[in-house]
C-alpha cells in the first residue's frame, strides 16, 4: 500500500513538472568547447545569449568559415581573406580580394578577441558579432552571395543537414542558425597566450628582456592611450593623419558626422607581427613604416586626433632606437599558440 | 491507517488532474486579426503600374515598384485604461505579397478595447540583437549589412522629376540611433469599441497611405529628394509618415 502511494505521488510530481517546462535545448555543459575569459581580460560583450556554445555548433561554424560554398561562384571562403596563419587577417593583401577578381576598398581585419568588441568593421557599422559576416557575404566585391542562396545550398549539401541538426536540433536550416554557428566559431578565437600575456600573468616564458621591457615602457607612454591594454585597442574611432584629405570617409559613413570623416577603429596591436599590411587601406607593409609615419609622416587632417598634435608638433617623436625597442615589444604580442591552435584550423 | 493512504492517493490523483487542466482555466483569449490595405492618396496602391502614375503633394508624378514596411510592438488599450502588450509582435507587410496584408495578434485577452498603438519599424533593442529569424530574417532584404539595423519602410519606384539614374526613387527609411533615429509610433483611438471574447472573430482594418512619406511636415520635391538610405533625409521622411501613414478605418467583432 505504502509503495502505491509513493508511486502515485512520484507520477503526479513528474507529470506536473513535465507539463510546465517547455521543451528545452540539449544541455551542452559536457562539451569540450568552452569559452574561457583570460585572467587579464575584462568580461566579454558577447555572452552567447540564445546561442549555447557546443562542440557541434563550434565545428559547424568552423566548417562554414572554411567553405567557399558561401560565395556566389563557390570560390571564396571567409578564410580566403581571414587566414589562420595571419591571425585571421589577409597577408600581403592591402584590400580584400573577392569573386571575379574584384578588389575591395579596405584591408581585411584580423579576427581574434571578437567577443570583446561592441562594434565591428573599420567604421563600426556592424553592432553584433552574429550579423558581422553579412557584409562580406552580400558585398558584390567580396562573396557576392545571398542568405537565401546559401541556406538553399546548405540544405542540399551533405553533411550540413546533419550538422545543423546536431547543433541546433529539429527544424529547417535558416540564416539565423548559420550566423549563430559562425559566431560560435569566431567568438572562440581568443588570443591571450602571447609572451606579453605570460609576462602580465607572471607565467613561465613571460620574462621580458631589457629591450622588451624598454619597448613596453615606451608603448605605455606613447601608444597605450589608444591601443589600450589588455585588448590593445580602446575600441574608439580616430584619425591618425594618414592624409590631409581622407579619401575614405570611414566612421562618417555610419554617423553622418563630418567630424568623423577619415576616422577608423583603432586596431588591436596584438599579433601585429603577423597581420601586414597595416592601416584601413593596407598602405604600410612593415612595422618600421608604421612607426616612421607616427614619428614624421602625420598629416594635418582636419579631424586629426588631438593625441597626435601635442607639444606643438604633429605625431609622436621617437628616436631610431626607440622605434626599434617598440618593435621588439610589439613582437611579444605575437600569439603563436593562437595561430597554431588546431581547434581553429581547417579539418583535413 | 489504510484510510490515510487512500486519502493521500486520492489527493495525488486530484493534484495530477488539476495540474493537467490548469491551462484551460486561464483567462479567455482569442486572435485579433488586423487587415492592412495599401493606398496612394485615395487610390488603391498598385505596383509596377507606370501608365497610371500617382502624384505626390508637390505635383510630381511617380509610380511604385516596391512598398514594404515593418510594424511591431503592438499595444492595445482597454476602455478602463489598462494596456495589453502583445509579446513578440513583429510583422513585415509587403505590397507584393497579398498574404502579408493580414496579420494576427495571438492570445489577446477578452475585454473591451478603445485604442491601438504600434511601432512603425522595429524597436531599437531588436535592431542590434544579433541574428534574427522569421520576418526579421536579414534574408528578407530589410536589413542593412554595412550599417546594422532594419529598413523600417522601403519604397522604390520612379518619377519623371527624379534626377537619379533611370529616374529612380529610392526611399529606404531606417536608423535607430539619435540624431538619425527613424523609429516612430502610431497610436489611434478606435472608431468604435472593440469587443474581444472567446470564440469571436475580432478584426481591425487599417488603411495605409504610401503618399504620406512625401507630405505633412515637409513636402517632398522629387527633383531634390529622390534617394535616402538612413541619415537626415530619412528622418524628414519618417517625420512625414508618422502622421498619415496609417488610419484605422473599421473595427469588426
Amino acid at each position: 500500500m505504502k509503495l502505491l502511494v509513493v508511486f502515485t505521488l512520484c507520477i503526479a510530481v513528474i507529470c506536473s513538472v513535465a507539463m510546465r517546462i517547455p521543451a528545452r535545448n540539449k544541455e551542452y555543459s559536457a562539451d569540450s568547447t568552452q569559452f574561457i575569459v583570460p585572467a587579464n581580460f575584462p568580461q566579454p560583450v558577447y555572452r552567447f545569449t540564445n546561442n549555447n556554445l557546443s562542440d557541434a555548433g563550434f565545428l559547424l561554424g568552423k566548417k562554414l568559415f572554411y567553405d567557399p560554398l558561401l560565395s556566389k561562384d563557390k570560390t571564396i571562403a571567409c578564410s580566403n581573406c581571414h587566414q589562420p596563419f595571419a591571425a585571421f587577417a589577409n597577408l600581403d593583401h592591402p584590400v580584400s580580394h573577392g569573386v571575379d577578381e574584384c578588389l575591395g576598398t579596405r584591408n581585411a581585419p584580423a579576427l581574434f578577441n571578437l567577443a570583446w568588441q561592441k562594434e565591428f568593421m573599420w567604421d563600426g557599422g556592424v553592432k553584433h558579432i552574429e550579423v558581422s559576416p553579412l557584409n562580406a557575404i552580400t558585398s558584390t566585391c567580396e562573396m557576392a552571395s545571398s542568405l537565401d542562396t546559401i541556406t538553399e545550398r546548405l540544405k542540399a549539401t551533405k553533411p550540413y543537414p546533419e550538422l545543423f541538426h546536431n547543433a541546433f536540433g529539429d527544424g529547417d536550416i535558416n540564416s539565423q542558425k548559420m550566423l549563430r554557428a559562425l559566431a560560435q566559431f569566431t567568438s572562440m578565437l581568443v588570443s591571450a597566450a602571447s609572451k606579453y600575456d605570460k609576462h602580465i600573468r607572471h607565467e613561465a616564458g613571460g620574462e621580458f628582456t631589457n629591450e622588451e621591457e624598454q619597448g613596453y615602457q615606451l608603448y605605455r607612454f606613447h601608444c597605450s592611450a589608444c591601443h589600450a591594454e589588455p585588448l590593445f585597442t580602446d575600441l574608439t574611432y580616430r584619425n591618425n593623419g594618414l592624409d590631409e584629405i581622407s579619401e575614405d570617409p570611414g566612421r562618417d559613413t555610419i554617423t553622418n558626422n563630418p567630424d568623423d570623416k577619415g576616422k577608423f577603429k583603432v586596431p588591436s596591436l596584438r599579433n601585429i607581427e603577423l597581420t601586414s599590411p597595416y592601416m584601413h587601406d593596407g598602405r604600410f607593409t612593415t612595422l618600421e613604416e608604421v612607426l616612421a609615419h607616427y614619428n614624421s609622416g602625420v598629416k594635418n587632417n582636419a579631424n586629426l586626433d588631438s593625441l597626435l598634435k601635442q607639444n606643438g608638433r604633429r605625431g609622436i617623436a621617437l628616436t631610431q632606437d626607440e622605434q626599434k625597442q617598440l618593435i621588439v615589444f610589439l613582437k611579444t604580442l605575437t600569439d603563436h599558440e593562437f595561430v597554431n591552435d588546431k581547434r581553429f584550423q581547417q579539418e583535413q | 491507517m489504510k484510510a490515510k493512504y487512500i486519502t493521500l492517493t486520492a489527493l495525488s490523483f486530484l493534484f495530477l488532474l488539476c495540474s493537467g487542466f490548469k491551462r484551460k482555466n486561464k483567462n479567455a483569449t482569442t486572435h485579433l486579426a488586423i487587415h492592412f490595405k495599401n493606398f496612394v492618396g485615395n487610390q488603391p496602391l498598385k505596383l509596377n503600374d507606370s501608365l497610371n502614375a500617382y502624384s505626390n503633394a508637390n505635383g510630381d508624378d511617380f509610380y511604385l515598384t516596391t512598398f514594404k514596411f515593418y510594424v511591431s510592438n503592438f499595444v492595445l488599450t482597454k476602455t478602463n485604461g489598462e494596456t495589453v502588450t502583445v509579446p513578440e509582435s513583429y510583422f513585415l507587410i509587403n505590397a507584393a505579397d497579398a498574404s502579408s496584408m493580414d496579420i494576427e495578434l495571438p492570445e489577446v485577452p477578452a475585454g473591451k478595447y478603445k485604442a491601438i498603438s504600434f511601432i512603425i519599424g522595429v524597436d531599437s533593442l531588436r535592431n542590434f540583437a544579433g541574428a534574427q529569424t522569421g520576418c526579421l530574417d536579414p534574408a528578407k532584404g530589410m536589413f542593412w549589412t554595412w550599417k546594422s539595423g532594419y529598413i523600417f519602410v522601403k519604397l522604390e519606384g520612379a518619377s519623371s522629376k527624379s534626377t537619379s539614374k533611370k529616374n529612380r526613387l529610392t526611399f529606404h527609411i531606417g536608423g535607430a540611433i539619435s540624431p538619425d533615429n527613424t523609429i516612430r509610433h502610431f497610436e489611434q483611438e478606435l472608431p468604435k469599441k472593440l469587443k474581444v471574447k472567446e470564440g469571436g472573430h475580432p478584426q481591425i482594418d487599417i488603411a495605409v497611405d504610401a503618399a504620406a512619406l512625401f507630405k505633412g511636415k515637409t513636402t517632398v520635391d522629387f527633383s531634390k529628394l529622390n534617394f535616402t538610405m538612413g541619415g537626415p533625409n530619412s528622418v524628414i521622411v519618417a517625420d512625414n509618415y508618422e502622421q498619415g501613414l496609417f488610419t484605422v478605418t473599421d473595427v469588426k467583432k
